[in-house]
């Protein structure tokens, strides 16, 4: 973990209330996809916990969803300093991927699978991508993944866009040696149902300091109680009592 | 050269910031931080008698300059913090630290102490007879005059180390509390514990803590710190520890000034790791600006 103020370079909409933003700092704590870092905003007494999208020379790139007072006031930032802890979360063990892993993003748990999907791409893997939305309008980054050359299956509850139905509909035919995913508990828990194979799930909580010392993310898993924020998010298949 | 040192119950801190119980772990995620040894001393995580998972998430809401937990003492149990817990923290932490420790019953407050008072590495007893976030537990304790006084006698019993009885706010007089518990025996008194609070998610209308209820802290109690510190530091001749939204050297030299020996410091140092780091620091500056050559010199010295 390292303490350290990012100078904000970019902050777009790509998706409606969902933001791109791209901060120039230290990011030699990150190394790890799937780890976050937790935002101090003015005017907010805890920081804003938020997972890395992607992280390289020293540009740090998250995407969030706007659903709060914290993330509205984010939205509006041109410009300036935030201070930002990094390195938070044991993130995505790749060693155990096989040769073609299945990356499975939902919503706000999409972010992540990027730099994932470019950490097994650098080691050697050919990952697949499911991504899965609500509707049309809320679908982001199928071509940052193809530009990867990653397989891409998007998949729209109302079927507005690629394949109709949830991500474990897309899941049905398709063979990988591992799976890795991020997004609503609900979905966690129904990929755990049709999986085929061992995976990682990464896993969101109300977090108090983001980097293990209050206690206020614990869960009680297979092998003891963890805390989201520190001894997860990610999580591994066996160990999750649903 | 002003001296930042204050002498607590015997032993002489080098400072008087203390991180406050259930902020700081067992102190080894933040000695990965920075040396922890430039604190005073830190109060660690609230220990019982059994391993405890605590309370169902989500346990932590935000508000305004605060925030609310309803952890419920999550911890692995004495034998285990003894076993496991200790040994871990003697690598990074020469000094004597302070044992925080809750329970439900008489029994499991002495069973709890009997067993730390046995550990060379704890310096103070600290009992928490205030958490809100169990029930029928510790709060009942800190609630009334005579179960307080007998939780103290209780403990002074099974241990030749300092007692130090942490109060709850959460009451109508708490100096009628903290002299019931200084003429039960107890060294010290720290104070305040949080305040019991709770928010409500408008988009669901349910409450944000899964508990319903949870202990306040942050910068927002820390008037409310001041003044119950002020008042028992009046009413006690016992070493008094103030705590309650302490964020800033200012903060610790006001605590001070209104009657404790030592501050700790909690919510600070979930928001901002390095806080009791910076206040140390701060410390030597802000005391010159007020003229303040010894912190030991100001303890209580409200004109």
């Amino acid at each position: 973990m390292k303490q350290s103020f990012f100078e904000i370079i970019e902050n777009i909409e790509i998706a409606p209330n969902v933001m791109r933003m791209k901060l120039e700092g230290d990011t030699s704590a990150i190394t790890r996809p799937g780890q976050f870092v937790n935002i101090k905003l003015d005017g907010f007494f805890l920081r804003r916990p938020i997972s890395v999208n992607d992280c390289e020379d020293n540009i740090l790139t998250i995407i969030y969803k706007v659903v709060g007072k914290g993330t509205e006031v984010m939205k509006e930032m041109k410009d300036g300093k935030l201070d930002i802890l990094t390195g938070l979360g044991n993130g995505y063990d790749i060693e155990k991927a096989g040769d073609a892993p299945l990356l499975i993003g939902g919503g706000a748990g999409v972010p992540p699978m990027y730099m994932l999907a470019k950490k097994l791409i650098e080691n050697g893997a050919e990952p697949s991508v499911i991504l899965g939305f609500n509707k049309a309008e809320e679908v982001f980054y199928e071509e940052e993944f193809e530009a990867l050359g990653v397989p891409v299956t998007v998949t729209t509850v109302d079927g507005s866009y690629g394949v109709k139905g949830f991500v474990t509909d897309a899941m049905k035919n398709m063979e990988y040696t591992y799976f890795f995913t991020c997004g609503p508990e609900p979905m966690l828990k129904a990929i755990d149902g049709v999986a085929n194979t061992s995976g990682q799930l990464s896993f969101e909580e109300r977090m108090g300091c983001g980097f293990g010392a209050c206690m206020g993310c614990s869960c009680e898993t297979k092998y003891g109680t963890k805390r989201i924020c520190k001894d997860g998010p990610v999580l591994e298949r066996e160990e999750i009592i649903w | 050269m002003v001296d930042l040192k204050v002498n607590l119950l015997g032993e002489v801190l080098d400072n008087p910031v203390i991180p406050a119980s259930g902020t700081f772990g067992y102190g080894y995620e933040f000695a990965e931080l920075y040396d922890i040894n430039i604190l005073g001393t830190f109060s660690f995580k609230g220990t019982t008698k059994d391993s405890r998972f605590g309370n169902p998430t989500p346990r932590i809401a935000e508000c305004y300059s605060g925030m609310i937990n309803a952890v419920g003492l999550q911890n692995p149990g004495v034998e285990k913090v003894i076993e496991e817990e200790l040994p871990k923290l003697a690598k990074c932490f020469s000094k004597k630290v302070m044992a925080n420790v809750s329970g439900f019953s008489i029994e499991d407050y002495a069973y709890t102490c009997e067993k730390l008072d046995k550990c060379e590495q704890v310096g103070w007893l600290e009992v928490n007879i205030s958490c809100p976030n169990v029930h029928g537990g510790g709060m009942s304790f800190g609630t009334s005059p005579e179960a307080a006084a007998e939780v103290t006698r209780a403990v002074k019993a099974v241990t030749t180390k300092p007692v130090i009885i942490k109060l709850s706010p959460n009451v109508t007089d708490i100096v009628a509390i903290a002299k019931a518990c200084e003429e039960a025996g107890a060294d010290g008194i720290s104070l305040i514990n949080t305040l019991l609070g709770m928010r409500i998610d408008l988009k669901t209308r349910k409450p944000v803590i899964a508990n319903t209820m949870g202990g306040f802290s942050g910068k927002a109690i820390f008037p409310v710190a001041v003044r119950m510190v002020y008042q028992v530091a009046q009413a006690v001749n016992i070493p008094v520890i103030g705590i309650g939204g302490v964020s800033s050297a200012e903060d610790v030299i006001e605590m001070m000034l209104a009657g404790a020996t030592a501050v700790q410091v909690g919510a600070a140092n979930l928001v901002d790791p390095y806080a009791c780091r910076d206040i140390i620091n701060d410390l030597p500056k802000v005391m010159e600006k007020y003229g303040i050559e010894s912190l030991e010199s100001i303890i209580g010295g409200l004109r």
